[in-house]
């Protein structure tokens, strides 16, 4: 599963840079994620890991460079396409539809899987109710995946945080995608809950057959499950490569030994 | 266009816009300091007025000068927006915009049916309190009081700079709607600092009574609506937070309501809008605004 | 599920003849004596008020932006029947089929300015946003101003009466069941996420620009519709009607009658639009009380009276026997409405 010679890589990224003013928040970012594979993207604070996930989905366009899903340019497309062709993402601060129902969350992700137009909605055709209840079922199973079965008809904004982040992993699910962008998903999470994170995760991918990219502050967590690992600093990679190769790699120590009390303190 | 009717217009134009201008001021600086668009500040205007149509021939009756009505409204503004800010605005400032947007909407219909009430809804007429003579200006005939209302506008625009500038409360009032809870901790004491805005702005409202009641001396009791619309849409304009912004805007739609008129008189406020809709959709916060994105 | 739901239909359904049956009898019976007519006319002015405020609550509840111009789409629903009511009245249409024709005209032509501002309009959010309707709005009210078509700013008279309140009452019942129909289904899920978080509906695939001005739109129409009926009520009118300090007023009735109800917008404009009129002889203080009541309202219930709650007979009908569904049980109880 490591490497991605031969086979098409789910994602490529070419030289994937940003600009805001004069600063480079990303400078050439290089990455190729194969198929099920589960990549990790650390870095010290500020980084510049989550500015990657905004031009993977759009929500900010490169100033240069490109990036390709599944061999499929992505360049110029508007985020809700990027979703469509097959990345989705949860958000570093969670951004659930907060006084909407855990199910309708997930349902609310589900929707270009509808087909019925506004003729059906309006006279609640045989096609409508097929479709609402064939999507209430799907909800319903994705919501046992991430442990919340049983929670649907809860206000997503009354959730424990715990559940929130688990609650955004179902609906990233629900979009279908073929590649998940997780930014930090275990923050604030105790042991217990980052365990049972790491079961949901290692699930997901199985059953599913997609591939993870992984931005987390947890060291111990990353180095668990990733089997490949990019570090950013200052908007650059300093370095790429096996967990082990990271942990010994001189330039990772250096970034992260002079900022190593604020990841402490990230961490608590 | 011959020259004196473009010259002439210039000074209308400017004249109008000066007003605009003082209003405008009163609009950007409460949405700048508490992101809420303040829909009674064209009442105080109104306020402004009809304290002019009372006081000015009191005071003329009295024997003394006319003049000192103008600090009468700047004061009775200035109580009247404090109080609207202390009893409906302060209630509802943690209750969310909708909820911010919608009671300053109800104290506008407040006002403009309270003065219905007390002063009837027939227009009243204001007295002058100048009475000044045209002068002779490259062949043009310009009203005095025309040039002195430019003057007294544009005397109040730079005294706010100044004091916006140079003295504490007004640091402080900067200081705001940059960032809140920074304030709070440099131990400004935010409130005070809200009450002090509506003071100014509503104050600024009342110079501007009298400057639009030398022009046109009708008061009704929903003559502040439609300026306080169009002085809002000048705040927009120039990007509302910012108080060059307003005198910008301000300057702006008086120039082009003025020239508009010149060509078109039934389509003036409709070339405005699709002005202001223009700037919105290429620069959302306005022409000196900052854009500022949602963090992601 | 679905069969809760379709009994759920059913009895409103059944609660809004018992309601109709009881005006009709009230009215054919004279119940109020000399005064009938009048409150005929009232109920005629709630109907369509109804439909304004309701079709707002889409654009304020569901996709929670201010729209401070809906007077705009009224009045281009207003102008665009009676042109088509004019312009077809002696051709033989009988009275019913000129008037649905007349009012599907309005709801087009505004429910196609809806697109048209929504468009450029949307790409705002917020305070914004407001400000462009209020824009947009005023720009309707020059144009009908200066148009020979629509009185070019004199009043445009002589609009055939179509509105009698029967025709108003199911003409409104009609839209309700629509926007209803509408909220609770993929559009209306769709678009309270959006509401919620913009950003992560559109991570979550979803079209935020279509689906916002696809509710604009359907506001927009509804809004000509309502404009439709209120021209064939009132048969004269003039552009300054549709000002301002209109759209102030349906967007204080809605959130009066609580931001995202439809019961709330339904109750909300029935009696604030009535009640102005029962007032008359205290016609000096009743905006003044209007706007204290909207002060106190912000201040003690900012979601307005009834919130997002929504009432509903099968609820009643299960209280009041005890039965539960099998899918609403002791659950935390989220959003109920639009």
């Amino acid at each position: 599963m490591t490497g991605t010679e031969g086979t098409m890589p789910v994602l490529r990224a070419q030289n994937l840079g940003i600009q805001f003013g004069g600063l480079k928040a990303v400078d050439s970012f290089n990455m190729e994620i194969g198929e099920s594979e589960l990549v990790g993207l650390i870095g010290p604070n500020g980084a510049g890991k989550t500015t990657v996930f905004n031009l993977i989905t759009g929500v900010y366009k490169p100033t240069e460079g490109s990036f390709y899903l599944n061999g499929q340019s992505m360049n110029g497309k508007k985020t809700h396409q990027i979703v469509e062709a097959g990345i989705a993402r949860t958000f570093q601060n969670i951004r659930l539809f907060k006084k909407m129902s855990v199910i309708d969350n997930v349902k609310a992700a589900m929707g270009a899987k509808l087909s019925y137009n506004l003729f059906h909605a309006v006279f609640r055709t045989p096609s409508y109710w097929k479709q609402e209840e064939e999507l209430t079922k799907r909800a319903e199973e994705l919501l046992q995946i991430v442990h919340l079965n049983g929670k649907e008809d809860y206000e997503a904004g009354n959730l424990p945080y715990g559940e929130q982040r688990r609650l955004e992993i179902a609906r990233a699910l629900a979009t279908d995608m073929k590649l998940l962008l997780l930014d930090e998903p275990a923050a604030g999470m105790n042991p217990t809950e980052t365990e049972e994170l790491l079961e949901i995760i290692n699930y997901i991918r199985d059953e599913f057959k997609i591939s993870v990219l992984l931005i987390e502050h947890d060291m111990s967590l990353v180095m668990k499950i990733c089997e490949r690992i990019s570090v950013l600093d200052f908007g650059t990679t300093i370095a790429a490569g096996t967990p082990e190769e990271i942990a010994n790699h001189p330039k990772v120590i250096e970034a992260y030994l002079g900022k190593d009390d604020e990841e402490v303190e990230e961490d608590a | 266009m011959t020259f004196s009717l473009f010259f002439q217009s210039l000074i209308n134009g400017l004249n109008q816009g000066a007003i605009y201008a003082l209003i405008a001021l009163g609009y950007t600086m409460v949405y700048g300091i508490i992101r809420m668009i303040n829909f009674a500040h064209g009442d105080f205007i109104m306020i402004g007025a009809y304290t002019l149509f009372y006081t000015i021939p009191m005071m003329i009756h009295a024997g003394m000068p006319a003049w000192i009505s103008v600090f009468l409204a700047v004061v009775i503004c200035a109580a009247v927006g404090v109080l609207v800010e202390v009893i409906a605005y302060k209630p509802v400032r943690r209750a969310g915009s909708m909820s911010a947007l919608i009671t300053a909407l109800a104290m506008s219909l407040f006002l403009e049916n309270l003065a219905m009430v007390l002063f009837g809804a027939k227009p009243h007429n204001v007295q002058k309190i100048f009475d000044l003579p045209s002068v002779n200006v490259l062949g043009v005939a310009l009203p005095l009081n025309v040039i002195l209302t430019i003057g007294i506008g544009v005397v109040m625009m730079a005294c706010l700079q100044i004091f916006i500038k140079s003295t504490k409360i007004g640091k402080a009032m900067r200081a705001v709607p940059q960032d809140r809870d920074a304030s709070i901790l440099a131990g400004i004491n935010v409130n005070k600092v809200i009450t002090m805005t509506f003071a100014i702005g509503s104050a600024l409202a009342a110079v501007a009574a009298l400057m639009y009641c030398a022009k046109y001396p009708r008061v009704t009791n929903d003559m502040g609506s439609m300026m306080g619309l169009k002085a809002f849409i000048a705040a927009v304009l120039g990007g509302i937070g910012v108080i060059p912004g307003a005198m910008l805007g301000g300057i702006l739609v008086g120039l082009i309501e003025i020239y508009v008129k010149l060509f078109a008189p039934g389509w003036y406020e409709a070339i405005t809008y699709g002005i202001l809709i223009v700037i919105l959709l290429v620069k959302p916060s306005g022409i000196l605004g900052k854009n500022v994105g949602e963090k992601v | 599920m679905e069969k809760r739901f379709k009994v759920s239909y059913f009895l409103n359904f059944l609660g809004v003849l018992a309601v109709f049956f009881l005006f009709v009898l009230l009215f054919e019976n004279n119940a109020f004596g000399r005064s009938t007519q009048y409150i005929k006319g009232i109920s005629t002015t709630a109907c369509y008020t109804i439909i304004m405020v309701a079709s707002l609550n889409l654009v304020v509840g569901c996709m929670g932006e201010f729209s401070l111009g809906h007077a705009g789409f009224v009045s281009v629903g207003a102008y665009a029947s009676a042109i088509v009511s004019n312009g077809l009245t002696g051709k033989g249409l009988p009275d019913i089929a000129l008037f649905l024709v007349a009012l599907l005209a309005g709801g087009i032509a505004a429910g196609l300015t809806g697109v048209l501002v929504g468009i450029p309009a949307l790409r705002l959010r917020g305070d914004y946003l407001a400000i462009v309707t209020i824009a947009f709005a005023e720009i309707i009210r020059v144009l009908f101003c200066n148009l020979s078509i629509t009185g070019g700013g004199k009043t445009m008279s002589g609009i055939i009466k179509l509105s009698n309140f029967y025709w108003s009452f199911w003409i409104m019942v009609v839209c309700i069941t629509v926007m209803y129909m509408y909220v609770r289904s993929r559009f209306g899920r769709t678009v309270k996420a959006i509401r919620e978080d913009y950003i992560a509906a559109s991570a979550s695939g979803i079209n935020v620009t279509y689906y916002k001005v696809l509710t604009f739109t359907v506001a927009a129409f509804f809004a000509g519709i309502g404009g439709g009926v209120y021209a064939h009520y009132m048969t004269a009118m003039i552009p300054t009607n549709f000002n301002f300090m209109y759209s102030a007023e349906l967007l204080s009735e809605v959130i009066i009658g609580g931001i995202g109800s439809i019961t709330g917008s339904i109750i909300g404009a029935s009696f604030l639009s009535s009640l102005p009129e029962m007032m008359r002889q205290f016609s000096q203080y009743r905006m003044l009380a209007y706007s204290v009541v909207l002060v106190l309202v912000m201040i003690f219930k900012p979601g307005g009276i009834f919130g997002a709650w929504e009432f509903s007979l099968i609820r009643v009908y299960e209280r009041l026997t005890g039965r539960k569904g099998g899918w609403e049980k002791s659950r935390k109880k989220t959003e109920g409405g639009v």
